[in-house]
């Protein structure tokens, strides 16, 4: 098992570097210039050439991302062309606040959807199953911008019982997981990131479970005897492995933040920093957020496979 | 009896205490929702277009020449701010005396003086100081690349050196702030530390900030101008970029104060009490056009452009919303003038025009954004000025792209771009440089300056160099009524709408009177 995790970790190391060289590349292919935002619109040549060589983007590109990888490897992201800030400080500081905002969603979307695939596949074809498919299926259709909308509407605007937007009465800073007043601030993003992974785990849990009890084994063990709750558990652990896999790949996402239910609920994450760094290409914030947020997708799919390993073993055999 | 006075004393603790508990007096908060999405820099020259002037920048700071925003019946002009006067040397049209104001302090306390000016052009020019920021530099450079040097005359007056007669530099003088050469020096020239530790002269004091999500300012209770000190215990900035969630965040109490609701917004904060204001200001939704490559070369190409529209129809597109564009600058402007041309929406005029010129259907490309600062509904507005212009003869491209790519295309100019006729990019007209000359300036030329398409005219530039060298008021304003109406006449911009800057405003607000400008003047506002 611990050859198999060192060799799984090795495979991280041109998986990290492949990243690396792709994102930097990315916000240089795309059209833009940082130097838009952090120079007035009529600013001469001359003003241009030297903000240019004070940020060393004079350089040839090359150059710089040997420059920029020297220092991200000693744990430093440069700072922010914009705020001047050192995008290490912003980005861990957002990160913690996605985590908190994805952990909850994460929380609320794999229990309420494993449970309701669950019961959605052993009750496969029946009427629990057609309600609890169409909840999955308004899950994953339904655009999650607009239902966070809707609900800032019912419950900010309308009601008046839930804020609007922010992370606490006096930002994050301050932030109470365990008081009320500032509590409810995570409700309605939370329960809004969490509607797509409930359709997709749902989905995949209700197929998982009806595909196994399908299987001959099932039959065998309902032959010698066993009774349907012993049953279920010989079901749920043969059909893990995949819910499992799909579990990660929803983390990894939650974890990345999502640019649009952060920038409607101004929820200070990682999606509202990476929309603010793509509209100002701020490529230092940018290239960090996404170094980091595609290593913590990585590691998630390491983890998930060690999982899946522990969970069925032939995969490792495999 | 000895359980009455018992009881009576145990009433009379717990009301002391209760009276105890309350404060003196509560203190009075603004909350604003600001559409950029991070605070604006603290450092002295704010990022985030003008809404960080307005917000950090006027607020925590003081330029030498201040904007008069006390009133919103004509357009805001400049007033003694920092400088309490400013005058030519009359043997010498390169050398600008000024007056700096006594008994001013910075918020750390120590004295304004004339050392503080000189210090603080150092580090917006001399790479060598140990003050100097390349990011500042950049941010003022447009505004202070004119002068060649400042010399300290006494404790309070200063003389700015020009590299050449120019009437109009206090007005460039108004958008570079002053910072505090005390405590910058006293945190090491570290602007990171300075960042979160500010000092200014401004109205209001720094309080604190969390990156990202809020700013708190405090009432500068000491300022020098007693009429500006704010009505208001504490002014509170919240970055809100999503117009939807500002509306929700004042309908829910979240905040008192919006700037810029989505106009289909309007009508439902109004019916919940919320105040709309609105004045005209110094903004300009038009397209600048390239006089080099294309169609738009020809007059009377761009005069029928300017005939197609149905101006109207904007207006009813942004629920009234917006000023119709006939000028330049908005009517109110005091050089507005009467330009010979006024632009009436006449289809059948511009369709003669085109042919006139040759060039019936007129292949057009005109490069818009998405959304960006000051373009007002960007998309829904390019469409309708397409569908005009196409019906009146022109075929119209619409080149979409993001806002910072469209920079990439205004910056470098129609030299890089020569397949572009027009780019529409929303430009601030807050001084007449900013409103008139550098687009048709022939020194202007991009990428030196603003005039994106190269427009060259001998006769305007014989104007702006009139306007240059004119120190006396009158005779500028003649000349600068002059050169807007040729501008107008020439149909140097194809001319839309004129922005009215709406702002909700929460029932206990009061006081605010919205100045026709970028800057505003929060300090009056009482939040009952």
């Amino acid at each position: 098992m611990i050859a198999y995790i060192l060799r799984r970790l090795l495979f991280v190391i041109p998986i990290a570097l492949g990243v690396s060289i792709v994102c930097f590349a990315l916000v240089y292919i795309a059209p833009g210039d940082p130097l838009n935002t952090l120079l007035p619109e009529d600013a001469s040549a001359e003003t241009i050439a030297m903000v240019k060589k004070a940020y060393g983007f004079d350089k040839p590109i090359p150059v710089q991302y040997f420059i920029w990888l020297g220092k991200v490897l000693t744990g430093d992201f440069g700072n922010s062309i914009a705020s001047g800030r050192a995008v290490t400080d912003d980005l861990f500081k957002a990160l913690g606040n996605t985590i908190l905002l994805a952990g909850g969603a994460v929380v609320v979307a794999f229990s309420l959807a494993f449970v309701m695939g669950l019961v959605a596949g052993y009750h496969s074809g029946g009427p629990v199953d057609r309600a609890v498919t169409g909840i999955a299926v308004i899950g994953v259709s339904i655009p999650n911008y607009w239902l966070g909308i809707v609900l800032v509407i019912i419950f900010a605007v309308e009601l008046n019982v839930l804020p609007a937007t922010g992370m606490g009465p006096r930002g994050s800073d301050t932030f109470n997981f365990w008081e009320w007043d500032h509590f409810r601030h995570l409700l309605m993003p939370m329960l809004t990131l969490s509607m797509i992974p409930i359709g997709i785990i749902t989905r995949t849990t209700r197929a998982a479970v009806a595909e196994v009890l399908n299987q001959d084994f099932v039959e065998t063990l309902r032959a010698k005897g066993l009774g349907e709750r012993e049953i279920l558990v010989h079901v749920i652990k043969n059909a893990l492995p995949q819910v499992l896999a799909v579990m990660g790949l929803q983390f990894g996402y939650l974890m990345g933040g999502s640019i649009l239910v952060e920038t409607i609920f101004t929820w200070p994450g990682t999606g509202f920093l990476l929309n603010k760094a793509i509209l100002t290409r701020d490529l230092p914030v940018l290239q960090g957020t996404i170094l980091v947020l595609a290593m913590i997708f990585v590691a998630t799919n390491l983890v998930i496979d060690l999982l899946q390993t522990m969970v069925d073993p032939r995969l490792k055999r495999s | 009896m000895r359980n009455f006075k018992t009881l009576a004393s145990a009433i009379a603790v717990s009301a002391g205490l209760a009276m105890a508990a309350l404060p003196a007096s509560a203190e009075s908060v603004l909350r604003v929702a600001m559409t950029a999405g991070d605070i604006p820099v603290t450092i002295g020259q704010p990022d985030q277009g003008f809404e960080g002037y307005r917000f950090v920048g006027y607020n925590l700071y003081d330029t030498l020449t201040l904007w008069d925003l006390s009133q919103g019946e004509t357009a805001a002009d400049i007033k003694p701010g920092l400088a309490t006067s400013w005058d030519i040397d009359p043997n010498d049209h390169t050398r600008w005396i000024v007056k700096l104001r006594e008994g001013v302090k910075w918020h750390d306390g120590c004295d304004f003086v004339a050392e503080d000016v000189a210090w603080n052009f150092a580090r917006v020019s001399d790479d060598k100081a140990p003050q100097f920021n390349a990011k500042q530099f950049a941010d003022i450079r447009n505004r202070t690349g004119i002068i060649d040097k400042v010399e300290v005359i006494d404790d309070h007056t200063v003389a700015f050196i020009t590299k050449q007669p120019d009437a109009l530099f206090p007005y460039q003088l108004s958008y570079w702030f002053m910072i505090s050469r005390c405590k910058l020096t006293e945190l090491g020239n570290d602007y990171e530390k300075y960042a979160v530790d500010p000092s200014g002269t401004g109205p209001y004091k720094f309080a604190s900030m969390v990156a990202q999500e809020r700013l708190e300012l405090v009432k500068n209770a000491d300022y020098w101008d007693e009429k500006r000190i704010p009505k208001h215990d504490r002014l509170v900035l919240i970055p809100m970029p999503e117009a939807t969630t500002r509306a929700a965040a004042l309908l829910s109490g979240q905040v008192d104060f919006i700037e810029a609701p989505s106009p289909d917004t309007i009508p439902r904060l109004e019916s919940s009490g919320m105040t709309i204001v609105t004045a005209p200001y110094p903004h300009n939704w038009s397209y600048q056009l390239n006089f080099v490559d294309g169609a738009f070369k020809d007059v009377k190409v761009r005069r029928a452009a300017n005939y197609a529209l149905n101006r109207s129809e904007f207006k009813a597109l942004l629920g009234g919303y917006m000023i119709e564009g006939y000028g330049i600058v908005p009517p109110s402007t005091p050089y507005y003038g009467k330009p010979e041309y006024v632009y009436e929406y006449d289809p059948e005029k511009a369709t003669a025009l085109l042919k006139e010129a040759g060039c019936h259907p007129c292949k057009i490309t005109l490069a818009i954004s998405t959304s960006g600062s000051g373009q007002m509904q960007p998309l829904p507005m390019n469409e309708l000025v397409k569908s005009q212009l196409d019906a009146v003869g022109f075929d119209t491209t619409l080149d979409v792209m993001d806002w910072n790519a469209l920079l990439d295309v205004g910056r470098p100019g129609r030299e890089k771009n020569p397949q572009i006729d027009g780019i529409n990019i929303s430009r601030a007209l807050q001084d007449p440089f900013s409103a008139l000359i550098r687009h048709v300036y022939t020194l202007q030329h991009a990428p030196k300056g603003s005039n994106w398409g190269h427009y060259t005219n001998p006769e305007v530039d014989t104007v702006i160099d009139e306007i240059y060298a004119a120190f006396d008021p009158q005779v500028r304003m003649e000349k600068l009524t002059k050169l807007h109406e040729m501008m107008v006449d020439d149909a140097t911009m194809l001319m839309v709408a004129h922005d009215v800057n709406p702002r909700a405003i929460a029932p206990n607000v009061k006081g605010f009177v919205q100045a026709q400008s970028w800057f505003q003047d929060l300090t009056p506002i009482v939040v009952e």
